[in-house]
């Protein structure tokens, strides 16, 4: 019973994230070779963004995969961004790119991987935006 | 002083076809996408703006960035070079080489600044100042110790410290005036630098993480200490540091939470929980604004009314692999 996507590299801080949050998640491949990510049902996708590039390559290859499939698309609710308010214009910028492609809302955004304040309001802000999507 | 030049004992030439942690290509990549040079910022744009600063602002303005001046001057010529004989691959090694250079670019773009908006005389006293100011000596030589130290992971920690923590008392200011409109270009030359930082904190920060991994709990756990006593340390002193500097504008306890704001970053890109409470890390949001257009609490979907949110304005992206 799936709820959060979320794509986190190799350093694992928006891993970190979505597991202080306790609520059932799969992570998006890191490599080609995995076998593709495949959802069914509405989830909210968590991603970082890490730092400058003037917004070219921001949103990961593998999130782009994994959103090119039209049924994982057709699935997504929402997005939780992740980075740092020092990469300036390009804080969350990913997170800005998919909700603008996908017409859904930029729910929330968490530096690194979000303080306790932050697991807080996302947690109970989930738990209500489900609510009144199921309504 | 450093007894024995200390080098790395065994060079192999670099194969960037043959990659065993792939966070060093992203970052390296990542770095070189993000390079800058000073010459390209109009800095001459902001004489008009800094003659209508009182004499006490310019001041002000000359010794915070004299004092980045110096953070730079460290980790370009020491700091960032002195992790290279620990680094676990050859990529590693290259990623350090371009840190400590952007260090020295950083260093230099200040000099830039200052032969933009003030007199030789003033720059000299400025740079006396920063030989002179208790403070920011301590913090100088607190971190100088730690890179002699032998310990790889104990200089990751204060390397990271650095980057992410320590120059951010000095950082406040160029986003204080670019919130009044103020030094725009400079702020923008700053914004640079700030990310540059960023970037060189998570790599660092991610490295020590990865040693951390090899080691015992009983070594996790000294280590720990270590880096929470001299962050405790630091935070002392940059208290100190930034009363020198903003007790005469009033700005301290303002100072102080972007501080503890940053603090908890620094931690964090360690691996560690934050430390400073949300009650004194509410930064002013002109300070955030003016750092990243998209920090305002009006972005927060969950508990904002709703009524500013905006769903996904048009972003451009580049990226081609879109399918729809």
């Amino acid at each position: 019973m799936t709820e959060i996507v979320y794509f986190s590299s190799i350093s694992g801080n928006t891993r970190r994230f979505v597991e202080k949050l306790g609520r059932p998640a799969q992570r998006i491949p890191l490599y080609a070779r995995d076998e593709p990510l495949r959802v069914d049902r509405p989830y909210v996708l968590c991603l970082p963004t890490y730092g400058g590039g003037n917004g070219h390559g921001a949103v990961p290859k593998q999130v782009i995969r994994f959103l090119n499939d039209e049924k994982n698309r057709s699935l997504i609710r929402g997005v939780i961004g992740a980075g740092n308010t020092n990469f300036g214009e390009a804080y969350c910028l990913a997170g800005d790119i998919v909700a603008a492609k996908c017409k859904v809302p930029h729910l929330y955004r968490v530096e690194v991987f979000g303080t306790l304040d932050d697991v807080r309001t996302v947690d109970e802000g989930l738990e209500s935006f489900w609510k009144r999507q199921s309504q | 002083m450093i007894d024995k030049l200390k080098l790395v004992d065994h060079v192999q030439a670099i194969n960037w076809n043959r990659i065993e942690d792939e966070k060093d290509v992203e970052v390296w990549n990542r770095l070189v996408n993000n390079f800058w040079l000073p010459e390209k910022i109009p800095l001459s744009n902001d004489v008009q703006s800094w003659n209508t600063l009182t004499p006490d602002e310019q001041l002000l303005t000359m010794r915070v960035f004299t004092g980045l001046t110096l953070l730079d001057t460290i980790q370009g010529t020491v700091g960032a070079v002195s992790l290279i004989p620990d680094a676990i691959t050859p990529h590693e090694e290259a990623v350090y080489t371009n840190i400590a250079f952007m260090e020295s670019v950083h260093a230099k773009s200040y000099s830039s600044i200052f032969s933009t908006l003030c007199s030789t005389k003033e720059i000299d006293e400025a740079f006396r100042w920063s030989t002179e100011n208790v403070n920011l000596q301590k913090k100088a030589s607190i971190i100088m110790d730690y890179y002699q130290g032998d310990d790889p992971l104990k200089r990751k920690v204060a390397s990271t410290l650095l980057e992410s923590f320590l120059f951010y008392s000095g950082f406040y200011l160029p986003m204080y005036w670019s919130s009044r409109a103020k030094l725009t270009n400079t702020a923008d030359l700053i914004r640079l630098i700030i990310r540059d930082e960023a970037v060189h904190g998570y790599y660092i920060g991610y490295k020590f993480q990865k040693g951390l991994e090899k080691v015992s709990e009983e070594r996790r756990d000294e280590i720990k200490d270590y880096a929470f006593n001299l962050m405790f340390e630091l935070y002392e002193n940059e208290v100190q540091y930034t009363q020198d500097l903003y007790d005469g504008v009033g700005l301290t306890e303002d100072v102080k939470k972007f501080l503890h704001y940053n603090a908890n970053k620094a931690l964090m890109n360690l691996g560690y929980e934050p430390m400073f409470p949300k009650t004194v890390t509410d930064v002013n949001p002109a300070i955030l604004s003016a750092l990243s257009p998209n920090a305002d609490e009006n972005h927060d979907f969950f508990s904002g009314s709703g009524s500013s949110y905006v769903i996904g304005k048009a972003v451009n992206t580049e990226d081609e692999d879109w399918d729809f």
